[in-house]
């Protein structure tokens, strides 16, 4: 177990030193490098640009500026936004809780009606409401997140006015039952796919489950067929289900991005693309890199709770 | 050299054409999907000669018409261009772009899953945990910072796409690899005196090549879908060259008087990504009933 868990942190650890030399090298591949926040501004003579260059060492080797770039990182300076100074990480901070709402609240819904449906088509196994939810769950998979939520807007907040066309409060407003009126749609659109996804796993978990020794043992001591789905297989399905929150995180995250951009909403995602649109590449980086950190942080947590969870898993 | 590789069930499915298309068919939404796409094709290559409109023609003064009007069978944009020859070409780029991608998210996953599973060692680790990295980021994002160092256009969005979709074949490759190097079969073509390249391509490969064409059907199906995002969002293709995605970046203004600016695209869209993934599981049944 200990092992486990030293050998799966130090494989993150690899993992993130590669990952942060991938966002360095991106950052100094930009045209201009990190020097292209000034390149532009008229009456900069030549020894200006040099001073700077100086000043912000990048006058200095490779090796020894990722050096150097990483132990900040470390000790959490992820450098200035070019637009308007701000540190990189309060920025992200300021933007990071309506984004965590979107992905919780409809990871819980996905979570919930996705493992229904599964459990619900591998004991109906073949009937046409598991065909209809397997077919439906491989088209949810097949439509563009934005699209979705265009047809969202246009149907329920457009033409019926059931709910807003974005944003994340009324101006003025703020309240927990406004701000619940506005996330009906976003979290509809982001919880699509994730429902497709929790659907088929579960189906085949339970699949798999039902088809176990203990099942028939269970079956054979005379219990319900009910007490037999709900206290065994489901209870035994469920365990590998801990590992998909962690394998989905990398998709959400690119949903919520999408989501947010359709929706207006004041979240990570919006942040990320006007940082493009501005050219902002210390911001962009922060959160790409920030992505992938929270990506592997993610699966490594869902690792150690599966074993956790799961004592079979410790013996092998 | 041939008596050597006959050990793969996959090959033989694959050499069997009649076989392998008669369990192929019984797949009814496979088909289905087979049939829409060579529609869409069809429609996409050979429509716009029967399409009298010139989707880069600006009509301002017949902008937004609805479907069926004004001579145009689908209406027309916001600057009055016609929206069906605008899908039939931006298929041809969307569908384009989504072969093209896969082809090179294929060859490149192929190149480093071969050598990282017949090399190992220091070689293979390092390959494979530079599969897990570039897989630690979410795809859009990471398509999306990477569009900022490139001009955006048809080639670099291609290339952006494919640079982000070959880790699944690499970690496939790379796993037949590791498990054959040392099949005896492989040992033989070795005393032989085959070279190591021609183990690997002529040897090796074949046996992954069941699983690798599922994964290219399916690799098609999601740089469809990513070029779609990439270009809504604005870093891909870029105007006045229709794609499905970039047709939908400005229809959200106009939702409520032209809905049908957002309809469309995003159906062609749709309808196209679910055929090729229904195609992909279709194959994944035929090529792989074991799993």
């Amino acid at each position: 177990m200990a092992n486990y868990l030293l050998r799966r942190s130090w494989q993150s650890l690899i993992l993130l030193l590669l990952v942060s030399f991938i966002g360095f090298g991106v950052l100094h591949l930009a045209p201009g490098g990190p020097l292209s926040q000034f390149v532009p501004s008229a009456g900069m003579a030549q020894e200006d640009i040099d001073r700077i260059t100086h000043q912000m060492g990048l006058d200095r080797s490779f090796a020894v500026q990722y050096l150097e770039w990483l132990r900040l990182m470390v000790s959490g300076d992820w450098g200035n936004s070019y637009r308007d100074g701000i540190s990189v990480l309060s920025k992200i901070a300021s933007h990071i809780r309506p984004t965590l709402e979107l992905m919780v609240i409809s990871t819980v819904l996905a979570a919930l009606i996705g493992c229904g449906i599964g459990v619900w088509g591998a004991v109906r196994r073949y009937s046409v409401m598991d065909v209809l939810s397997s077919v439906g769950a491989m088209f949810a998979l097949s439509i563009p997140t934005f699209w979705f939520g265009l047809m969202a807007i246009y149907f329920f907040a457009l033409e019926l006015s059931w709910f807003p066309v974005g944003s994340r409060t009324t101006i003025g407003d703020g309240s927990v039952p406004d701000i619940l009126y506005h996330l009906v749609l976003p979290v509809s659109v982001l919880a699509l796919v994730e429902t497709a996804v929790w659907a088929q796993f579960m189906r085949s978990a339970m699949l798999e489950a039902l088809q176990q020794d203990y099942i028939r043992t269970a079956k054979a001591k005379g219990l319900s067929e009910r007490k037999v789905i709900w206290s065994h297989a489901i209870r035994n399905a469920l365990l590998p289900m801990i590992t998909l929150v962690g394998l989905q995180f990398p998709i959400l995250l690119g949903g919520a991005l999408v989501a947010e951009t359709v929706f207006s909403w004041p979240g990570m995602g919006r942040l990320f693309m006007d940082s493009l649109e501005y050219r902002d590449y210390p911001v962009v980086m922060g959160i790409l890199i920030l992505s992938a950190i929270m990506t592997m942080l993610g699966s490594l947590i869902a690792d150690i709770l599966y074993v956790v969870a799961d004592p079979r898993i410790r013996v092998n | 050299m041939t008596l050597l590789t006959t050990t793969s069930s996959i090959d033989d499915s694959l050499t069997k054409p009649p076989g392998f298309w008669t369990t192929f068919r019984r797949n009814r939404l496979a088909f289905l999907g087979l049939i829409i796409i060579s529609t869409m094709v069809l429609l996409s290559f050979i429509g716009p000669i029967f399409n009298p409109y010139d989707p880069d023609y600006i009509d301002i003064l017949n902008t937004l018409s609805a479907p069926l009007s004004a001579g145009h069978i689908l209406g027309t944009d916001e600057l009055g261009r016609d929206v069906l020859a605008r899908l039939m070409f931006g298929g041809q780029i969307s569908l384009g772009i989504g072969l093209a991608a896969m082809a090179l998210s294929v060859i490149l996953g192929t190149a480093v899953g071969m050598i990282a599973g017949y090399r190992g060692g220091i070689i293979g680790a390092v390959l494979m945990r530079l599969v897990d990295a570039v897989m630690a980021f979410p795809t859009i994002f990471l398509i999306l910072a990477l569009a900022l160092l490139i001009n955006p256009g048809i080639v670099s969005t291609t290339l952006l796409i494919a640079f982000t979709s070959w880790m699944s074949v690499a970690r496939l490759v790379e796993g037949q690899f590791r498990s054959l190097r040392n099949a005896e079969y492989a040992a033989a073509a070795r005393t032989m005196g085959v070279s190591e390249f021609r183990i690997m391509i002529s040897e090796l490969l074949p046996n992954a090549f069941g699983p690798i064409i599922v994964i290219a059907t399916l690799n098609v199906a999601r740089a469809i879908l990513l070029e779609s995002y990439v270009s809504y969002l604005g870093y891909g293709i870029q105007a006045p060259i229709a794609s499905w995605g970039n047709m939908l970046n400005n229809s959200q203004l106009y939702l409520t008087s032209a809905p049908w600016l957002a309809i469309l695209p995003g159906l062609a869209i749709t309808l196209t990504v679910t055929s090729f993934n229904f195609i992909g599981e279709g194959l994944r049944s035929t090529l792989e009933p074991n799993r």
